[in-house]
């Protein structure tokens, strides 16, 4: 039972992180480019990003921090920042992509209002946001959804090492190869719960303002 | 005071040209013509919604502009209302008494703590007016405020649009309303495919059109 808290506690702690870190650029640059209503390189690469395989960004962090490769000296394969990372790169086109399909909705007539009132063109951002938040909280729960309960990247960049980097989608797995179903299948619920759980959480946030 | 002096505007294959346009303080000025003859593209210029091709637009103070279907924010009524002033910076506490006049004087005051999204669209206008009004500006830039608007929330904006001007600021009302452009206007302007037809004093205007597209316009009559 305790092995299952700290596996929980450890994926909450790498998706939220995860979640956090795209979001600390995702939703910037989705306001940015909402309000810039053009950039469709941007837009597109965004959208395209929505559907990037865990596996392929396991990979790429992979060769990044495998021992040959550039980064290598940092040690970090096989750690908790190199799944961060990873599920952060699943995360980002997630939160930017929401983020900006919000903005862009909404930018054209909080400028106008803006500009309407005597205020400046650097205020048009922050307002946007504000304006926004309801969809960046919705962008935030698609990332952390998608973060959490991803394996393929963190199985590669994690290695399911147990008391390190064990979450509970690679404990899934470990649990369904050995034929244990009944313990997979009750990892499932709990994951499954942590992710309502914090959905919930969000849906209050947001809820509050 | 706000002039425009030789503005141009180009959007697709429509084209805006107006020699000379001014409003007054204490005047409302009425911006006639049908669908399509550059009212509103007017109107945005002389915000600085829109930079002329070519010629100048001059404000002396702030002229709030307030669109045909305003924008508001995902806030409290209140919040709205404090919105421009807020972008001016000031606090919010000192924000919000100050626009707690204008509810009062839009008759939004009991509403003031409801979510602005709940607002009925007479109500979603007069909020759009209360928040223009606070910002105190030298005058109002009106994209046709009253439309699809009940007769009752009509004379409502058509009383604050009154005190405006008695209070010194300066309107420019974009109106397909006839009647309205009469009960309100000092001096009116007509527009055609975006050229300036008549202008001048309401009364005259009115009364005796000199351009026969004018009469034809006034009469009822289609004009392109």
């Amino acid at each position: 039972m305790s092995e299952v808290i700290e596996i929980t506690l450890r994926s909450l702690l790498v998706s939220g992180l995860a979640t956090l870190l795209a979001a600390l650029f995702a939703v910037p640059l989705g306001l940015y480019l909402g309000l810039k209503g053009s950039g469709r390189a941007g837009r597109a690469a965004i959208y395209a990003g929505m559907a990037l395989p865990p596996v392929v960004a396991g990979l790429f962090f992979y060769f990044l921090f495998s021992r040959s490769g550039p980064l290598g000296a940092l040690g970090l394969l096989y750690t908790l920042p190199a799944m961060v990372l990873a599920e952060a790169l699943l995360a980002f086109p997630l939160i930017a992509g929401f983020t900006l399909a919000g903005a862009a909705e909404r930018a054209p007539r909080v400028r106008t209002l803006v500009r309407a009132l005597g205020g400046t063109e650097r205020q048009v951002l922050p307002t946007l946001l504000v304006e926004s938040r309801r969809v960046v909280v919705a962008a935030l729960a698609a990332g952390f959804g998608a973060a959490i309960s991803e394996v393929g990247a963190a199985t590669i960049v994690g290695g399911d090492i147990r008391h390190a980097t064990r979450v509970l989608t690679t404990a899934v797995v470990l649990e369904t190869r050995r034929g244990n179903l009944e313990a997979a299948a009750a990892l499932g619920a709990v994951l499954l719960g942590v992710a309502l759980l914090v959905n919930a959480f969000l849906v209050m946030l947001e809820a509050r303002r | 005071m706000i002039t425009a002096r030789g503005i141009t505007k180009r959007l697709g294959a429509f084209a805006l040209r107006v020699e000379h346009f001014s409003a007054r303080q204490g005047e409302v000025v009425a911006v006639l013509g049908p669908s399509g003859a550059g009212k509103s593209t007017l109107l945005k210029l002389l915000a600085g919604l829109l930079a002329p091709d070519s010629g100048e637009v001059r404000r002396e103070g702030l002229w709030a502009y307030l669109e045909q279907d305003p924008y508001l924010l995902d806030r409290p009524v209140w919040a709205n209302a404090a919105f421009g002033r807020r972008l001016h910076g000031e606090s919010a506490d000192r924000a919000r008494q100050a626009t707690l006049y204008w509810l009062r004087r839009v008759g939004l005051l009991g509403l003031a703590e409801r979510p602005a999204r709940d607002l009925s669209g007479g109500e979603r206008v007069r909020l759009a007016l209360a928040r223009a009004l606070a910002v105190e500006p030298a005058g109002l830039l009106l994209d046709e405020p009253t439309a699809n608007l009940d007769p009752a929330n009509v004379a409502r904006v058509e009383g604050l649009i009154r005190e405006a001007r008695d209070a010194g600021q300066g309107v420019v009302l974009v109106t397909h309303n006839l009647f309205q452009a009469r009960r309100l206007a000092d001096r009116a302007l007509f527009l055609l495919a975006g050229e300036v037809v008549e202008a001048g004093p309401a009364p005259a205007f009115f009364t005796s059109p000199r351009d026969p597209r004018t009469r034809a316009f006034l009469s009822g009559e289609m004009v392109w």
